[in-house]
Formats: structure tokens, C-alpha cells, sequence
């Protein structure tokens, strides 16, 4: 279960644990958690608990509520995050408790059943910010990667390890198991791999011959679309080259590849629609 | 009307890397332009046993509606087009059958499955869905989400509690709001939809859309629309190399060419003129 810390000039006062869905803050006696402070409201702000995520949400209190130095209306907490009031500090805590076959089991799909919790509490208007979109770029010479945000590159391996890191405490939560959750044998989740390697291609014909493009995508497509397609995928084991249309196949060092995937190897010569194109590593 | 040939469909499905065993079910009839992607739940092997049962008892029936009954028509008394009708009668029919199951044997108790259906007639689908099994679209560079996941974080969403960014990082992902075969009753969410020559569609389920971004899912099929079957071992590849901490199921179908219904003998001869 998660928890808040207390704490006024460094010295820690109390230890509360988040058991309850409302957690009300304030000066006022009836709060869950009171503190007597004249730069506290009265109603100051609520912790708002859903089963392993908490929510900080500021009343209108006078004097605002902060987050990690910020002052913040709504506030999807993560763990660790210091929230002041006046001089008193609470930093929340979510706990982690060893033995990550709880959270796989947690991360079966499971089916929340109407009254097996309450309603969530009402919307807040000010919330709402779709992802930013990527935007195709292409190099001029039919050699384009594939739509995407370059940002988005490392993100299913950060995302991954995030969950496999947030998972654990979400399977301590006891209140976190609604009625009709099924266990059922566990694995470990898979280590996180090791940092990828940077592979580059060069172009070495062409009217843009000695242009360079970083595969930086999990996807990057080559060739003309119509005539002749490969794409180069960017996977933990390495980047591979695979045929997607054309009747001809790209060749790798003067042999024509198969169906299957093909590993490529540093200083590896693609030819494909006409064009050479060296992959290496970069150094 | 044979649509096998205005419709390419290519399907995978893998257990994941972490899983023993496949809870997802996957079923589809191309002449009859129906696909079906079910993601089961429910201890030992009740998760198959409810997608397996959700897909056969939706395509067998369908099956053989679609023998008897063009689905582009209206049905007089309701209104409503006969894909509507069938596919939402076809769900409850599934639906009983899978809490019948649940509710006579007990190492089925508790077993529930997602589902999503697209049903391809007349230049148009009719998609519906329950639970946290998708249904994308790629439409020349637009790749977005048709179907709204029924679930705890969606609802979060709407009610904005979170963002998308946000939403991302919850632990509550893998929360449905409803699920076939886990009451009595259950109302499918189904809408129709126009296609397009070129459009791809993909279903999948949440093994892998919690383990690939959007934007990547959308790069893949961008990058190997021209092979939808390599799409498929694609996505499928992509969210293994992410993890693949669930059952993986992708779906894809490509529209080749229109395909309108024949709506009656002068329809057909004015097309016949064009």
C-alpha cells in the first residue's frame, strides 16, 4: 500500500498509509489527515486512491499545493514525490515489495465488475493533452524511414521497464484484486536488454551518394514503393533486413537474401532498386 | 457475395514471451468478410476455453446467417441493418453460452473473454466490441483507433483523470469494464463504418498494445502495408522484442478494391453501364 511522510524542517512527524479511496488534507480537525498550520485551508487538498494510482487534487485551498516544487491543481502521483504545504512536506511512497511473480500475475486481464468499486470522482476540466505526433521525413533518394516520432525510438523499452517496475507494488496492494481476478502460474519478466548499438547506412551510389542516415526507428524502409521495398528492423538482437515487395530481391554482399529476415553484419553491402548502400555500426 | 478477393487477411498469433499458454483466439471467413479476435481470461485454460468458444460460436453463426441474409439490409420493423442485428444477437448468443459454461463447471467459473468483430459488406464494416480488444485504422498516413477500449484507465481517461501521456504509466492497465461471458447479459458497442480502397484495419489484442506504442504500430504497417501477412509477423515480433509479457493477436485486413453489395437488379445493370 501506498504511503505519505510527513515532515516539517527535515524532522519526520507520522506515517500515513493511503487505505482509504478519499484522503482529505487540511487545518480542520474532521480531515484524515490534519495539520494545524494557519498557512494550511481549512479543506486544503485530497490524495484520491484507485486501486494502485493516486491522485493529489488541490481544494481551492489559498496558499496552493505543491508538488516537487510546482504548484499543481490535479497530480497523477508517482512515487517519491514531495508534496508541501506551507512548511510541512508529505512525500508520497508507494511500497515495493520483492517477488515480481505478484505483478505478472497482476497483469492479467482482468474484469472490474460494476460496485466492486465506487464511481471515480468527477472530471476535471483542465486535464487533456493528446501525444504530440511524429512527421515523416524521407531522404530525397527513395531511402525514407517510416512515420513515426524519432523520440519514439526507446520508448517500448523504457515504457517496459516502467510497468515492470511499477508492477510490483500494485500486486502488494491487497485492495488491488477485484472479485473476479483469476491467477494464474507465474514467470519472471524478461531482463531489460542490453543498450542497443547505433547502425548507420550510407549511401554509395546515386545522385546522393555519401549521404548518411541513422536507423534510429524500429522500421526504416528502403527502396521505391511499387518497384522494390526491404525494411531494416531495429531489434535487441541486432538490425535485420527483410524483402517487402518487388519481384527482385535486395542482395547483401552480392547474394540475394530469402524470405526470412537477414541479420546484417557491420560493413554490409546492400544493393536494392539500383542503389548501394552501406550498414555499419557507428563507433 | 465472395469478398476474398476485394479483401486481404492476414492473422498471427503468439503466446508472448512470459505466458505458458495462448488465451487469445482468433477466427476468420474471408469470402463472408468476417474476422473475429477474442483475448480470453479465467484460471488454467478457462481463458481459452471462453475466446475459443466467443470465435466459433460468432462464426459459426454468422456463417450461416450470411448464407441466408444480405447484410446490407434494413430490417423493415427496427430500422437497423442486418449486419447490426446479427452481430448483436450473435454476441449474446456467445455471451450465454460462455456464462452457461461458467456457471455449470466449476473450473470454468469466473472465465470472461474481450472481443472485437468486423464485419466487411457493401464498401462498409460493422464493428463491435467489448473489452480492451482493439480496432485500428490506417488510412493513407492516418493511423488511428476506431474502437474505445472498455476499461478502468479509458474511463479514467474520459473522466480527465489522466492523460494519454499519463495513462501510459498507470497500473491499472489491465482492468476491463466488461467482458463476455461474465454476466448474464452484456451490450456489445457496435457502429458502422465506411471503408476505403487501401485502407488496412488491424485487431489486435492488449498484448500488443500495452507492449507497442501506437506510433510504432502505426510506423509497421506504414512501412509493410504492401505484405499484410509480414505486418502481422511484424507487430507480432515487435511486441515480443518489447517483452511480450501477454498473449499476442494481430488481425490485419487490407481493402483491395470496393466492394458494393448488389442492391437489386437495376443496381446492377446501371453499375454494369458504368
Amino acid at each position: 500500500m501506498a504511503k505519505l511522510i510527513l515532515s516539517m524542517d527535515g524532522l519526520v512527524l507520522k506515517e500515513i498509509p493511503l487505505s482509504k479511496e478519499r484522503t482529505t488534507i487540511g487545518r480542520k480537525p474532521h480531515n484524515d489527515i490534519q495539520i494545524d498550520n494557519l498557512a494550511v485551508s481549512g479543506e486544503h487538498a485530497v490524495i484520491v486512491t484507485i486501486l494502485a494510482d493516486s491522485f493529489l487534487e488541490d481544494l481551492g485551498s489559498t496558499n496552493g499545493t505543491f508538488v516537487n516544487g510546482k504548484t499543481v491543481k490535479k497530480h497523477f502521483l508517482q512515487s517519491n514525490d514531495v508534496i508541501e504545504l506551507g512548511k510541512y512536506k508529505l512525500k508520497y511512497v508507494s511500497e515495493v515489495l520483492p517477488g515480481a511473480a505478484k505483478a505478472v500475475d497482476f497483469e492479467k486481464t482482468m474484469v472490474l465488475r460494476p460496485g466492486a468499486m465506487k464511481k471515480p470522482p468527477a472530471p476535471q476540466p483542465h486535464a487533456a493533452a493528446g501525444a504530440p505526433h511524429g512527421s515523416a521525413d524521407t531522404m530525397p533518394t527513395g531511402v525514407g524511414q517510416a512515420a513515426g516520432a524519432p523520440a519514439a525510438a526507446g520508448a517500448p523499452k523504457t515504457h517496459s521497464d516502467t510497468q515492470v517496475g511499477m508492477a510490483p507494488l500494485a500486486g502488494a496492494t491487497p485492495a488491488a484484486a477485484p472479485p473476479a481476478g483469476v491467477t494464474t502460474p507465474a514467470a519472471a519478466p524478461p531482463a531489460p536488454a542490453a543498450p542497443m548499438r547505433r547502425a548507420m547506412l550510407q549511401l554509395l551510389s546515386g545522385a546522393n551518394a555519401g549521404k548518411e542516415l541513422e536507423l534510429t526507428k524500429p522500421l526504416t524502409t528502403l527502396g521505391k514503393p511499387g518497384v522494390q521495398v526491404a525494411v531494416i528492423t531495429r531489434r535487441p538482437q541486432g538490425f535485420f533486413i527483410t524483402h517487402v515487395e518487388g519481384a527482385n530481391k535486395p542482395t547483401v554482399n552480392g547474394k540475394t537474401i530469402e524470405l526470412q529476415a537477414h541479420a546484417l553484419n557491420d560493413r554490409d553491402l546492400i544493393e536494392l532498386a539500383g542503389v548501394k548502400v552501406e550498414f555499419f555500426f557507428k563507433t | 457475395m465472395d469478398l476474398s478477393q476485394a479483401l486481404e487477411i492476414a492473422s498471427h498469433t503468439d503466446p508472448g514471451m512470459v505466458r505458458s499458454h495462448n488465451e487469445d483466439s482468433i477466427a476468420s471467413i474471408a469470402e463472408k468478410g468476417l474476422v473475429v479476435l477474442a483475448d480470453g481470461m479465467g484460471g488454467y485454460n478457462a481463458g481459452e476455453v471462453a475466446s475459443g468458444m466467443a470465435t466459433t460460436v460468432l462464426t459459426t453463426e454468422l456463417r450461416q446467417l450470411l448464407e441466408k441474409h444480405a447484410p446490407h439490409e434494413v430490417d423493415p420493423q427496427s430500422g437497423k441493418k442486418a449486419a447490426q442485428k446479427m452481430l448483436q444477437e450473435q454476441v449474446a448468443k456467445a455471451n450465454t453460452s460462455i456464462y452457461q459454461a461458467s456457471q455449470s463447471q466449476p473450473q470454468y467459473a469466473g472465465m470472461g473473454t474481450t472481443l472485437v468483430v468486423a464485419l466487411f459488406y457493401d464498401n462498409k464494416m460493422m464493428v463491435a466490441h467489448i473489452g480492451d480488444s482493439r480496432l485500428y485504422r490506417m488510412r493513407g498516413d492516418e493511423f488511428s483507433q476506431v474502437t474505445k477500449d472498455h476499461s478502468l484507465l479509458q474511463e479514467q481517461m474520459d473522466a480527465g483523470m489522466l492523460t494519454k501521456e499519463q495513462a501510459k504509466h498507470s497500473s491499472n492497465k489491465n482492468l476491463v469494464t466488461r467482458a463476455l461471458g461474465i454476466d448474464p447479459a452484456v451490450e456489445a458497442e457496435i457502429h458502422e463504418y465506411d471503408t476505403r480502397p487501401g485502407d488496412i484495419y488491424l485487431l489486435c489484442s492488449d498484448g500488443l498494445s500495452d507492449m507497442v506504442s501506437d506510433d510504432d504500430i502505426g510506423m509497421a504497417l506504414q512501412a509493410l502495408g504492401a505484405s499484410p501477412n509480414l505486418a502481422a509477423q511484424q507487430l507480432v515480433q515487435m511486441a515480443n522484442d518489447n517483452g511480450g509479457r501477454d498473449n499476442v493477436s494481430v488481425i490485419l485486413v487490407k481493402i483491395l478494391r470496393e466492394y458494393p453489395a448488389g442492391h437489386g437488379l437495376a443496381s446492377r445493370i446501371f453499375r454494369w453501364f458504368r
